[in-house]
């Protein structure tokens, strides 16, 4: 199977009053048709900025995509014209984000949000586009369909809101849905219906999904394949049940120690020490060290690649550079 | 405003002076970016250098009537012309901008106070003293401002208030219909204030009433304060200049930018003249369009939330 | 909402209460009259009028009587032009109506499409060039724009008649009239639509970028939505909602009529009539008049208030 979305050394970068921000900076990833990726990390590492550079949608004109491809389908979409990535929006690629409360027009109804890209990508009539939203609203899982059209968006619960947000997202049958933080404002019994609703039409579509979150429990249930980013920058990739069993990163090895065990009472949960670098003052070095129980001297110097350590795992650390380790 | 301003009350606690002027510092480099208030700034400094050391170097400051040269079109000597007095028109322009810059400053800094004392007191005390001051605010908010001048302009007029006073008078009409606002705005401020965390740190260490106001609650409206006064100056000097032009505010021979205008009123002068009355209306244009750039510049530097 | 409704008309009939015994004190301090001013009459004849009219009663007296009249609908009698005040209301605020309603309408308009332009291109030149502009509109002098507009428009170049509604000595009738009455109020419309349009472009501006960097307006946009349609379906509707609050605080404008640039443009609306009546000291007028704006003003707030809740989508639609 081909890649459906393939990512290769993206660079998105915020002009601020202090300087520079390399919030997105070389990251690469690719995404099979089919294939559930997620990318983790603690917020502000970048994670939802790549998903933003993919839709085109980073807030200019202090954001902007400085380098790299984004090819999807086998079209690079960097180059493409507002209106030409406009009609891969929505359609083609589509997407939810963490607040569904506030992802919705709090002045327009359920339905006229609902029907707007039918009539617009697939060219529905409005009447079609009504009747095809409110058979979505029943497939993903709510009743009194007709009504909940009619009605507004503080008129629902933030667990509807998010099955309409997935509605939307699937109405035009994209290739690619990427999903931002899509649970980690919900509660909990909610969070895991939406994670099977997104399950339910993958399987039905086939589609891809590209998962953003910082909670490993939603990455445990869901991905294919495991994307790591810190400060910006890819530290770890690899298959999930490779990752989770040997994660090599030692920022990885923190995320997941502290990770709650169920059944197993801890006296204290672990926590990486430290903070996220400002990424202001970042300068050529390992951007974990100062975090990190086993820096060296090097981490302090030099900047890591991403390697491969296993044909199903890389990771950019220099612990597992033989010529460093050894030599 | 309201992080920034907890930011600056915290850090004033734990080391008074550096990290403030710091934050000053900030603010000054930012205000130094933004062209639009530095344009602004340049007019209103060049505007009252104008006004106030201009009139030094002009021969013409003799206030006398000279026949022979009633209303000159601009010349070279004479780069405003002359009115129907003989009088030279831009030293004329000068000496008024003292008196409509004075007058704007003055009862800014007047309402200001007023504004200040009354709604702090009544955003601090609440109870009957907030409800006393707030209702009476109220009233002066209802009744229509103009209307209001006018009236306290025709009392003036008929207590036969010297010219010389008339001036302090307009100011204190002035204040007296723009406080009302500005205490609304402050207890406000002293409402939101008073919740906040630092100031219930007050409270617990038990500090007297005077010290919480004045040490802690104060300090945090400056910024608010500094960019409401800067705007209303701008406000002050059209109201002045509206009255003065109806001959209700300061009145000849003393001459503001207002009165000035008042030649307009004279069908010849206002046709065949545009000498006599076209400079002061442009200055105050200048001055007060000058002086809201400005506020506006201060007021994303120092309240960068507030948008209006 | 009622009992707060009911709360809310009894403070202001109450401060309307204060305002009119404060407006008709100032008045009574005002010194001179409509007949000490007249000095074709006697001085046998002036104490006569003064008795006819009551103007030698105890200030408070003259409030009571004047009050109670109002409450009857009858608002005195004015002096100088020898009418009841409420006639003469209403034979003039219609004018006052048709300039304030037209400007309004011109200002809003443009403050629209402007702000939302401004604020999609914010920290453009476009933009830069619009809080240039919107500071030059805030800063004009009412009158000296007035005058200055005159003398180019009307004066020198000859566009536009410099005053008043009809041509003198006119008598046009139908369609004739209309086209007058347009031309006529051509020049002081653009100066009250340039004096008011600066504040509300700001406003809407203002308002916009807030509006566009909301979630359902990145959401909108995810979905592929067209950018005009994102601007004027998705964030203008929001933009406008708190707008709606304005409408009430425009009532005093738009039945006050403007003092000075009826005065200046010499509009035969109920702001020139006050200004006129002002130096006659027609003391029945200038009272109706203020009043009839506090009123105005409290109703209109009143209405911004209620407006504010009802259009608050969290409370209903």
């Amino acid at each position: 199977m081909g890649d459906l979305l393939a990512i290769e050394n993206l660079k998105t970068y915020f002009d601020t009053e202090e300087g520079t921000v390399k919030a997105v900076d070389g990251v690469s990833l690719r995404v099979k048709q089919g294939q559930t990726v997620c990318i983790v990390g603690e917020s502000g590492c970048g994670k939802s900025i790549t998903a933003m550079s993919v839709m085109g949608l980073v807030e200019g004109p202090a954001g902007k995509v400085v380098g790299g491809r984004i090819e999807f389908d086998g079209q690079d979409l960097l180059p493409l014209s507002r209106h030409e990535l406009r009609t891969i929006r929505g359609n083609d690629i589509a997407m939810i984000f963490q607040e569904p409360m506030s992802s919705l027009n709090p002045v327009l109804t359920i339905g006229e949000q609902m029907t707007e890209p039918l009539i617009e990508h697939l060219k529905m009539s409005r009447k079609a586009a009504r009747a095809r939203a409110i058979e979505l609203i029943g497939q993903v899982g709510i009743s009194r369909a007709e009504q909940i059209a009619d009605s507004y968006p503080h008129e629902l619960s933030g667990g509807m809101l998010q099955r309409i947000m997935i509605a939307i997202a699937i109405s035009c049958g994209p290739k690619l849905l990427i999903a931002d933080e899509p649970t980690t404002a919900l509660d909990v019994t909610i969070q895991a219906q939406i994670l099977d609703l997104l399950r339910q039409f993958k399987a039905e579509s086939n589609m891809s999904i590209l998962l953003i979150t910082h909670d490993l429990g939603v990455v445990a249930e869901m991905a294919d394949y495991v994307i790591v980013m810190y400060a910006g920058k890819v530290v770890e990739e690899g298959e999930v049940v490779e990752l989770f069993a040997n994660p090599k990163h030692p920022y990885t090895q923190g995320l997941l120690k502290s990770k709650p065990v169920i059944n197993q009472r801890q006296n204290e949960l672990y926590s990486i020490p430290g903070q996220v670098p400002n990424p202001l003052e970042l300068t050529e070095s390992c951007y974990f060290h100062d975090r990190c129980a086993h820096c060296m001297d090097i981490c302090r110097t030099r900047e890591p690649r991403l390697k491969n350590v296993t044909d199903e795992s890389k990771v950019a650390c220099w612990l597992y550079e033989e010529a460093v380790v050894h030599g | 405003m309201s992080s920034m301003n907890a930011e600056l009350s915290v850090n004033k606690q734990a080391s008074p002076v550096p990290v403030k002027s710091s934050l000053w510092k900030l603010s000054v480099r930012r205000l130094l970016k933004n062209k639009l208030a530095i344009s602004g700034l340049i007019v209103v400094v060049f505007m009252f250098a104008l006004c106030f050391i201009g009139p030094l170097f002009s021969p013409y400051t003799d206030n006398k009537i000279h026949m022979a040269m009633m209303n000159k079109a601009p010349s070279l000597k004479h780069w405003l012309g002359t009115d129907a007095l003989g009088r030279d028109v831009l030293t004329r322009l000068m000496q008024a901008g003292r008196i409509s810059l004075t007058v704007g400053l003055a009862s800014m800094l007047l309402s200001l106070f007023i504004g200040l004392l009354l709604g702090a007191i009544a955003g601090y005390y609440r109870g009957i003293v907030d409800q006393v001051i707030m209702r009476v605010a109220d009233l002066l908010l209802t009744i229509p401002g103009l209307p209001l001048l006018f009236i306290f302009g025709a009392l003036l007029s008929e207590w036969k208030v010297p010219t010389d006073y008339r001036m302090y008078m307009v100011m204190l009409m002035l204040s007296m219909i723009n406080w009302p606002g500005l205490a609304r705005m402050v207890r406000g401020q002293m409402l939101s204030l008073r919740e906040r965390e630092f100031m219930q740190a007050a409270v617990v260490l038990g500090l007297r009433d005077r010290r919480k106001l004045f040490n802690h609650l104060l300090p945090n409206l400056v910024p608010l304060l500094i960019v409401i006064a800067t705007l209303n100056i701008g406000g002050a000097i059209l109201s002045e200049s509206v009255l003065s032009f109806f001959g209700l505010g300061v009145m000849p021979p003393t001459a503001t930018w207002g009165n000035m205008i008042d030649a307009a009123n004279n069908m010849i002068d206002f046709q065949e003249r545009p000498w006599l009355w076209v400079p002061p209306g442009l200055s105050i244009f200048a001055t007060v369009i000058a002086i809201n750039l400005f506020g506006d510049g201060l007021r994303d530097v120092l309240d960068p939330k507030q948008k209006r | 909402m009622s009992t707060y409704l009911a709360k809310r008309l009894v403070y202001m009939v109450i401060i309307l209460f204060a305002a009119s015994l404060l407006i008709f004190c100032l008045y009574a301090l005002t010194p001179g009259d409509f007949i000490s001013g007249n000095i074709k009459l006697t001085p046998e004849r002036k104490a006569e009028l003064r008795e006819i009219y009551g103007l030698n009663k105890p200030v408070l007296e003259r409030y009571a009587v004047w009050m109670k009249n109002a409450f009857h609908g009858d608002l005195g009698f004015s002096l100088s032009q020898q009418k009841p005040v409420l006639t003469l209301f209403n034979q003039y605020i219609w004018n006052s109506f048709l300039l304030a309603v037209v400007s309004t309408f011109f200002t809003w308009l443009i403050a629209v499409i402007i702000g939302v332009i401004a604020a999609y291109k914010q920290y453009s030149w476009f933009d830069t060039l619009v809080m240039v502009a919107i500071f030059a509109a805030m800063s004009l002098p009412s009158f000296f724009i007035g005058l200055f507009l005159i003398k180019i428009l009307a004066v020198d170049w000859k566009w536009l008649p410099p005053g008043g509604m009809l041509t003198t000595g006119s008598n046009a009738t139908g369609l004739a009239y209309v086209k007058e009455v347009v031309h006529h109020m051509t020049l002081p419309v653009i100066v009250m639509t340039l004096l008011g349009v600066g504040s509300l472009t700001r406003y809407f501006r203002s308002n916009m970028i807030d509006v566009i960097k909301q979630d359902y307006i990145r959401t909108a946009r995810a979905k592929g939505m067209k950018e005009r349609k994102v601007l004027f379906t998705h964030a203008l509707r929001n933009a406008l909602l708190p707008a709606i609050t304005l409408v009430g605080f425009e009532l005093p404008a738009l039945f006050g009529g403007s003092l000075i640039i009826e005065q200046i443009f010499n509009w035969p609306g109920i702001g020139q009539l006050y200004m006129q009546s002002f130096s006659l000291r027609d003391y029945p007028l200038l009272m109706g008049f203020t009043m009839l704006i506090a009123v105005l003003t409290v109703i209109g707030t009143l209405i911004s208030d209620i407006l504010y809740r009802v259009a608050d989508p969290r409370v209903r639609l």
